[in-house]
């Protein structure tokens, strides 16, 4: 059973160097072109699509054994399919894991940006499920390259437009389209809106890869940003009314923990090492205790 | 811009599908604010013709040249894609014959008004709101019914709504594929009142495509009437209709316009 | 005082130690061999191969086992393990007409050269459960040994190279002789996609919806009046040409399954009439998916022959982005993973909005108040 004996051994970061190259070549790609969703010959990976093929991917492709990686889902490093992902970079790059957003080189994340801010020499690497912002408003792919070609962005606006029309204001609270260096629209990946202004010119550099879809795309440093918008309705993020119930933060992103069955809600920071930090350093909620 | 130039020169334009003729070496010119028909019987070419100086269809000989805001006169098959779409979106319009062509059915009125607002770069909803109403009024739709969606309009609204999805950004020439067609008469008669107040307050220039000569007699200063692909007749309206040449112009108006 | 949940880490390993003590089953029984597998559930190991797209019987009943008997996961557990592969050799195309045959039928000719063999169907079985297989033992000796005739070596002929000598039917289609065939797995898909590719999707696609799919052009979604000209199964060479010998060489046998599916004819005043043809093959024995394959190949040419689009079977963004099950079934089940950042947000959109909806409605009634004592007074 020659075929059993051989299906143990991996390359370094499991895919093989011919696969790395081509897949930094697309992170180059969509680094010169900030916004523009690059095509890539996607691999199968030992996790489902879905679930951060593309961010994994694209860590796979850059990751060396000196980088301490981070990775969270909602914003927390414990939850299940964050833990999964660490382990599996544990093991097949032999990379150092931390919980710090200040220590790590590179960040995985899924559906959140980290609350304390990014530095240079950072890179963040978005999980996305589906990078065509126009997507639900044209479903071909034909259309929507060449809608992206000729920078025919009304469409765009039109949703938006209905929003207000039928809410009074824009009902977009996550995956808020942006516009990348005054050029391309992107899907920022399901982030809550409250997080969009943290990409606007962060010196860290922003990696996005869609697996399933076979897309990775890109903000450079310091690359403009912006949140599309009306002038007089013009883009706002998320208040909370309480601050955080264990740090007793009143500018973090924060979750809803169901207490009881009789209406107990307490909120809470979705970024734990955020929360964390704050109250190592003495901040305590509500319900909190000191660290 | 100087009126005594053509905005529209067409010259010798020609599609075939496969073997058969499309239309035939075709030429005209067509001067700002003046409403030019092509007429003819169903598969005589006009729509093609239409298309094809619309550059919604590729012509495979001849040219369409069209003299941008600047004044210079440019051939379409010059542009860039982009820059062609951006002239249909801006300073031209496309009426179709059904409505549910030219609009988008299931967003409200208002949008499908502004959508050309927006295209262009408008970013302030009120503004964009309020010229919509505008717009809606202009073309007789009660304006409380600017969230609604077309879905929800009559025929004769929504080939309306289309008009005014269309004029909202000023344009200066309108393509119209049969806009009264398919809809009752008394609807009709009201769409060619509206058409012919806007046209001539907007001084639009219109190239317009119906087998209705009553139609075409209503709204064209000039007519071309088509046969088997080939422009067989032109000249002014009243002059085609009352002092037909052709044995074939003669027997489309007497057999039409006894009605 | 509250605590955060944690233990992510303790919990999946958790998980995977019931996830293995499920899989091995009451410890009294014995532990199925791959060999069994490969060897008694060989339609199930067929399509594992097949939708993963790697041949390799051991493996794929590996991958079965594993999976605990969960097909699409067995599907994906190859095909991860196929990734990690390096591509060593493009193979010669499959000679399918010098096939060593165990099945073949075809519907449009009551007899031909090679003739018609039934093979191991399950066609004209009485789907009866038979209580004999619930016997537990050794059923060796009730089921007799196949006859086996030594192959004459001949080719049999394709029924499409039957009406190719009349002309009648449309040939095998030409690409230039430096066309190499695409790799769906290496590059990006781009549409509109060519033929080469277009199958190739259609092969590692999902037998229940290729299935679907066909059927609904069979009710009137997309119509190609179908003939299986033939269908036949058995074992073909796999061949690669080595430079350095000048000769191609031969690496083994695969059982494959090809469907030459018979359609509508199409002519026009340049063109003779002639039938137009959809194609299906896959590895194993899997005449559903080969037929429904082709089925969808043709209605997927619509394009070619001037057909309206108007069907979802014709629809080439439709059906090849949704063919494939590893992607399908990933995507689908990803909503199980937490999703509270972003419901969260829907949540405070909802309660704001609500509350001015209460508000509004709270103004309405307090103004309609105000007109009732007005006109009461």
């Amino acid at each position: 059973m020659s075929a059993i004996e051989g299906i143990a051994r991996t390359n370094y970061a499991y895919l093989d160097e011919q696969t790395k190259r081509m897949i930094r070549r697309a992170i180059l790609k969509a680094i010169a072109i900030p916004g523009y969703q690059v095509p890539f010959a996607s691999r199968e990976m030992p996790m489902p699509y879905g679930w951060g093929t593309g961010g994994v991917q694209v860590t796979a492709a850059i990751i060396g054994p000196q980088d301490r990686l981070k990775v969270i889902d909602q914003g927390a490093d414990d939850t299940t399919n964050a833990v999964s992902i660490r382990a599996f970079f544990e093991k097949v790059a032999q990379v150092t894991v931390t919980t710090h957003t200040r220590e790590a080189t590179i960040i995985q994340t899924r559906h959140r940006i980290p609350e304390a801010p990014l530095g240079e020499g950072q890179v963040l690497v978005y999980q996305v499920p589906i990078p065509e912002p126009l997507r639900f408003l044209e479903p071909r792919e034909t259309e929507t390259r060449m809608m992206h070609a000729l920078e025919e962005y009304g469409l765009m606006h039109v949703k938006l437009y209905e929003d207000i029309a039928r809410n009074g204001h824009i009902a977009t609270t996550y995956a808020y389209p942006v516009q990348v260096a005054g050029r391309y629209v992107m899907d920022p990946s399901p982030i809550p809106k409250f997080d969009n202004p943290k990409m606007d010119r962060s010196p860290a550099l922003q990696l996005f890869g869609a697996g399933r879809e076979k897309r990775i795309y890109a903000v450079p440093p310091f690359t403009e940003v912006k949140s599309l918008d009306f002038e007089d309705h013009p883009f706002t993020i998320q208040h909370f009314d309480k601050p955080c119930a264990l740090c007793g933060s009143t500018h973090s992103y924060l979750d809803e923990v169901v207490l009881d069955d009789r209406g107990g809600r307490m909120f809470v920071c979705s970024d734990t090492d955020f929360c964390e930090e704050r109250r190592e350093a003495g901040h305590v909620g509500e319900l909190g205790v000191p660290a | 811009m100087n009126a005594e130039q053509p905005l529209l020169k067409v010259s010798n334009l020609s599609r075939f599908y496969g073997g058969r003729i499309g239309c035939l070496d075709v030429s005209f010119d067509l001067w700002p604010g003046e409403v030019l028909a092509i007429v003819g019987e169903s598969g005589s070419g006009k729509t093609t013709l239409l298309n094809c100086v619309s550059s919604r269809l590729q012509a495979q000989a001849g040219r369409v040249e069209y003299r941008m805001r600047d004044g210079r006169l440019r051939a379409l098959s010059d542009m860039g894609e982009a820059e062609r779409r951006f002239l249909m979106r801006t300073d031209w319009g496309f009426v179709h014959q059904n409505p549910a062509d030219g609009l988008r059915m299931t967003v409200s009125a208002g949008a499908n008004v502004g959508e050309r607002l927006m295209a262009v770069g408008a970013r302030n909803y009120g503004q964009i709101r309020d010229t919509a109403v505008d717009w809606l009024e202009r073309v007789e739709i009660n304006t409380d019914r600017v969230d609604d969606p077309p879905r929800a309009f009559s025929g004769g609204m929504r080939q309306r709504l289309q008009i005014a999805r269309n004029l909202v950004t000023a344009p200066r020439l309108v393509f119209m594929d049969e806009p009264t067609g398919g809809l009752d008469v008394s609807v009709q008669a009201r769409l060619l009142d509206l058409l012919r107040g806007l046209v001539s307050d907007l001084g639009l220039a219109v190239i317009l495509v119906t087998h209705d000569l009553a139609v075409a007699r209503l709204l064209s200063h000039r007519m071309m009437v088509m046969k088997d692909g080939r422009v067989i007749e032109a000249g002014l309206t009243d002059r085609v209709l009352d002092d037909p040449r052709e044995p074939y112009t003669q027997l489309l108006v007497s057999s039409i316009l006894q009605v | 005082m509250y605590v955060a949940v944690k233990g992510g880490e303790t919990a999946i390993a958790e998980a995977h130690r019931l996830l293995a003590d499920r899989r091995r089953g009451p410890r009294d029984l014995p532990s199925l061999t791959l060999a069994q597998i490969a060897g008694q559930l060989a339609l199930a190991v067929d399509r594992v191969m097949a939708e993963a797209s790697l041949y390799d019987p051991t493996l794929a009943a590996l991958a079965v086992k594993q999976a605990r008997g969960d097909m699409i996961e067995a599907i994906f557990l190859l095909r991860a393990y196929r990734t990690t592969l390096p591509r060593l050799a493009i193979s010669q195309p499959l000679e399918t007409a010098a096939m060593q045959i165990e099945r073949r039928v075809s519907a449009t000719y009551k007899d031909l050269p090679g003739g018609q063999l039934l093979g191991p169907t399950f066609d004209y079985t009485h789907r009866l459960l038979d209580p004999a297989l619930a016997e537990a033992g050794d059923e060796a000796a009730d089921v007799a040994a196949a006859t086996r005739r030594p192959s004459s070596g001949e080719r049999v002929m394709r029924v499409s190279d039957i009406l190719d000598g009349e002309g009648l039917v449309e040939g095998d289609g030409h690409f230039g002789a430096d066309h190499v065939a695409g790799d769906i797995t290496r590059e990006p898909l781009e549409f509109p996609m060519p033929r080469d590719t277009r199958l190739q999707v259609l092969a590692r696609g999902d037998e229940g919806f290729l299935l679907s799919l066909a059927y609904s052009t069979q009710r009137g979604y997309a119509r190609t009046h179908p003939f299986v000209g033939e269908i036949r199964i058995g074992l073909v060479e796999v061949e690669i040409d080595l430079p350095e010998l000048g000769f191609a060489v031969s690496l083994g046998r695969l059982r494959i399954t090809e469907c030459q599916m018979v359609n509508q004819f199409k002519g026009s005043a340049k063109e003779p009439p002639q039938f137009t043809r959809g194609y299906g093959l896959v590895f194993g024995q899997s005449e559903r998916k080969a037929m429904a394959m082709s089925l969808v190949d043709r209605a997927l040419r619509a394009g070619e022959f001037g057909e309206d689009i108007v069907a979802p079977a014709q629809d080439q963004e439709f059906v090849l982005s949704h063919a494939d099950n590893v992607q399908a079934t990933g995507f689908v089940e990803h909503l199980k993973l937490p999703h509270y950042v972003d419901f969260q947000a829907e949540l405070d959109l909802v309660r704001r909005m609500r509350a001015d909806y209460e508000a509004k409605r709270a103004d309405e009634a307090s103004d309609e108040d105000a007109i009732t004592s007005e006109a009461a007074q």
